[in-house]
């Protein structure tokens, strides 16, 4: 190696190891080059794109004209809420012949929303036909940006027969244009039993400093808001501005004084079935389908919230057709009870109670105790007074929604 | 005149599909980018050009302290792969023998899984009642509130593994390029062994550690995984913010203006220590 080294041409070695002369043309392109930046610089900016949330009938037809059931469909959705064994969408491939891709994608709104906004701005398919988005800050920003395929109606009949009546024209969505509920849920707290050894009941349990580094809280802010609001006293539905920076130095508190081990998405469920964290924020149905046996789920005396996660078409889909169709078949009570029974959420569609009861009947020991539990769980029917200490998201302005996030963001981050 | 044109030409056509795509997947979206950090509005009415410079100095602001602490778990982990990769790359290069790729293979086994999968790993092996934890606990050796998972102990371990190999390679291509008979000739001159490293051995080594520092500073410092996966509220590093202005906010302009004042931050440190360290001095090292 080193007796070739020695060989090298001297001039080859200069060349390789000293820099070339500078020549004036650079100089030049330089300055081309600068100009050309600067007038990128001010040409480029992103259009608005908003105030698409109202449809017409026609843009509707539009929409669906020429559109054809193609035999597949891929959805993207939340861990924990469909069958293990998928028996839902063999279900659905049996009666209707169409082959669903099921992805469990999402793990939180805000993120999911990140994920697909650049290709739906770009009118380029997310590699989904249905996908799932909770009511709220998103769900409201892919209505009025357009992303979302507006419904046909007559492809929807089952769900007009049975869809219960708090999930029609729902206020986030009016005349379920863009959606129809997947599910309900509350959020709440849960806690392992084999850790906490009283009763949790309210939320000031999760600011107390015996937990310290045993709690855990959502990152979401506005699931995060919301219990800094309950905490204060504060129904988040008629909260303004003054009560936002209230709760988020409560919150702060929290966090500052070491109580608060994690703010999570929907890894919480891990966490806690675990033991890392003893009682954390949650929503109602994991505790049951995702959790282990220890965990406990309650609804917090100060109030909890009530979300709807809706099924919904991104308006590039390629099989919109079958998914319309699933999100119709979805809503008769006989398709939806194995999924109720299994997800434990809040169903849109109230008959499956009584197909539930139906299966309870014909089931036999263990089962049979899980199913009349289920039939009769205020989490999964909720009764009109349990409803009644349920709050919702408030509905942000565009003005409101900066400033909230602005409040709320950087307790997650740390700051 | 065909043949002198061409052979003139011959070297920018050989620059031309990498400069190319230099062009189109470097340089303009960093225009992009750069004209993106000075706008102002949001998603659903629009960015609109105003040079508005305060998004630098509003980041800066708001995210000075995550500036620092990705700069400080930058430094932490990479002189925890210094001290680990060195020993490793050393042995591997003199006592490897004729096995030396197979050492240099195993090394690389877990980078074949995915880079979230292994820091998920991490997660089950840290998690207070696993493998490491909870039969320390059960001992009496660790305090009943004791955890590790959540912690800046927990990102920086994760970062160092991580990166490990950026460190090991480039260390162990330094040594392995060491003339033997330069530490005969320092032997036979009656050198003591420590004299020999610490004389010889290390200096002709350091091009390696300068160039591992380089490749493992960099994407530690803007890192977001580990920070996301292994740590709390309290370890957030600049590459989470960025990543949840940009993702969960829609706050482009904000998040284009942090990641070009991470990148200044990043040249500028790199040129300091670039410097301090001497380029001329690796220059010259790796001529010899």
């Amino acid at each position: 190696m080193t007796s070739a080294r020695n060989h090298l041409d001297p001039s080859l070695l200069r060349g390789l190891t000293r820099p070339r002369p500078v020549r004036p043309r650079r100089d030049v392109l330089r300055l081309l080059g600068a100009a050309g930046a600067g007038l990128v610089l001010t040409a480029c900016g992103v259009q608005g794109q908003g105030g698409k949330q109202n449809v017409t009938r026609s843009q509707v037809a539009q929409y669906w004209a020429g559109k054809t059931r193609n035999g597949r469909l891929s959805w993207a959705n939340w861990p924990g809420y469909m069958e293990d064994d998928r028996a839902t969408l063999k279900a659905f491939e049996k009666a209707t012949g169409i082959k669903v891709d099921y992805k469990e994608v999402i793990q939180e709104t805000a993120s999911w929303f990140g994920r697909i906004q650049a290709p739906l701005a770009a009118g380029q398919s997310i590699g989904f036909d249905l996908m799932v988005m909770t009511n709220g800050i998103q769900l409201e920003k892919a209505r009025q940006l357009g992303y979302l395929a507006p419904l046909d109606h007559s492809r929807l009949k089952t769900f007009a027969a049975n869809a219960g009546p708090g999930f029609k024209n729902p206020s986030y969505d009016p005349g379920n244009t863009f959606t129809v509920p997947y599910v309900s849920g509350i959020t709440g707290i849960a806690y392992n039993t084999r850790y906490v050894d009283e009763e949790i009941t309210s939320i000031a349990q999760l600011f107390d400093a015996r937990y310290k580094g045993r709690v855990g809280m959502m990152a979401d802010s506005q699931e995060l808001g919301n219990f800094g609001m309950f905490l204060i006293g504060v129904d988040p539905e008629k909260s303004t501005p003054a009560d936002w920076e209230r709760a988020a130095e409560r919150l702060r508190r929290q966090r500052d004084a070491g109580i608060v081990r994690k703010y999570y998405e929907q890894d919480y469920i891990d966490a806690v079935s675990k033991g890392d964290v003893w009682l954390t924020m949650a929503w109602s149905g994991d505790a049951y389908s995702l959790a282990g046996p220890d965990v406990k789920f309650v609804v917090p005396e100060e109030g909890g919230t009530i979300w709807t996660d809706n099924l919904c078409i991104p308006k590039t889909a390629a099989n919109p057709v079958d998914a319309i169709t699933l999100m119709d078949w979805l809503y008769d009570p006989e398709n939806n009870a194995p999924l109720t029974e299994y997800i434990n959420y809040i169903t849109p569609v109230p008959a499956t109670r009584t197909v539930i009861a139906e299966h309870a009947r014909r089931a036999a020991g263990e089962e049979k105790k899980e199913l009349e539990r289920l039939g009769s769980s205020p989490l999964v029917f909720p009764a009109a007074d349990d409803m009644a200490r349920l709050r919702h998201y408030r509905r942000l302005s565009q003005a409101e929604e900066t400033r909230y996030q602005k409040i709320f963001e950087p307790i997650s981050k740390g700051s | 005149m065909a043949g002198p044109t061409r052979r003139r030409a011959a070297p920018y056509l050989m620059v031309l599909p990498a400069g190319l795509w230099m062009l189109v997947f470097f340089v303009i979206p960093l225009v992009l980018m750069v004209s993106l950090s000075l706008q102002t509005g949001n998603l659903v009415d629009g960015f609109r050009q105003t040079f508005h410079w305060q998004n630098y100095t509003d980041g800066l602001a708001a995210y000075g302290d995550k500036f620092a602490r990705s700069l400080w778990y930058g430094l932490l982990a990479t002189l925890a792969c210094v001290a680990l990769a060195y020993p490793a790359a050393y042995w591997i290069a003199t006592r490897g023998g004729r096995r030396k790729p197979t050492y240099l293979s195993l090394l690389l086994v877990p980078y074949f899984v995915s880079f979230v999968l292994r820091t998920v790993a991490w997660k089950l092996v840290l998690t207070d009642n696993g493998p490491v934890l909870g039969p320390l606990r059960d001992r009496g050796l660790l305090p009943a509130d004791a955890h590790v998972l959540d912690t800046g102990l927990a990102v920086v371990s994760g970062l160092t593994y991580n990166y490990l190999p950026f460190m090991v390679l480039p260390i162990y291509v330094a040594l392995e390029r060491i003339d033997p008979r330069v530490v005969e000739a320092a032997h036979d001159l009656y050198a003591s062994r420590f004299q020999v490293f610490g004389r010889v051995v290390l200096p002709l080594s350091l091009p390696g550690v300068y160039a591992g520092v380089v490749m493992t500073f960099v994407p530690i410092c803007s890192d977001y995984v580990n920070a996301e996966m292994l740590g709390g509220p309290r370890n957030t590093m600049i590459g989470n913010v960025i990543q949840s202005e940009y993702f969960d906010n829609s706050a482009y302009p904000l998040a284009s203006a942090l990641s070009f004042t991470l990148m200044a931050i990043l040249l500028v440190v790199i040129f300091v220590y670039a410097r301090a360290l001497g380029t001329r001095d690796v220059l010259e090292a790796a001529r010899r």
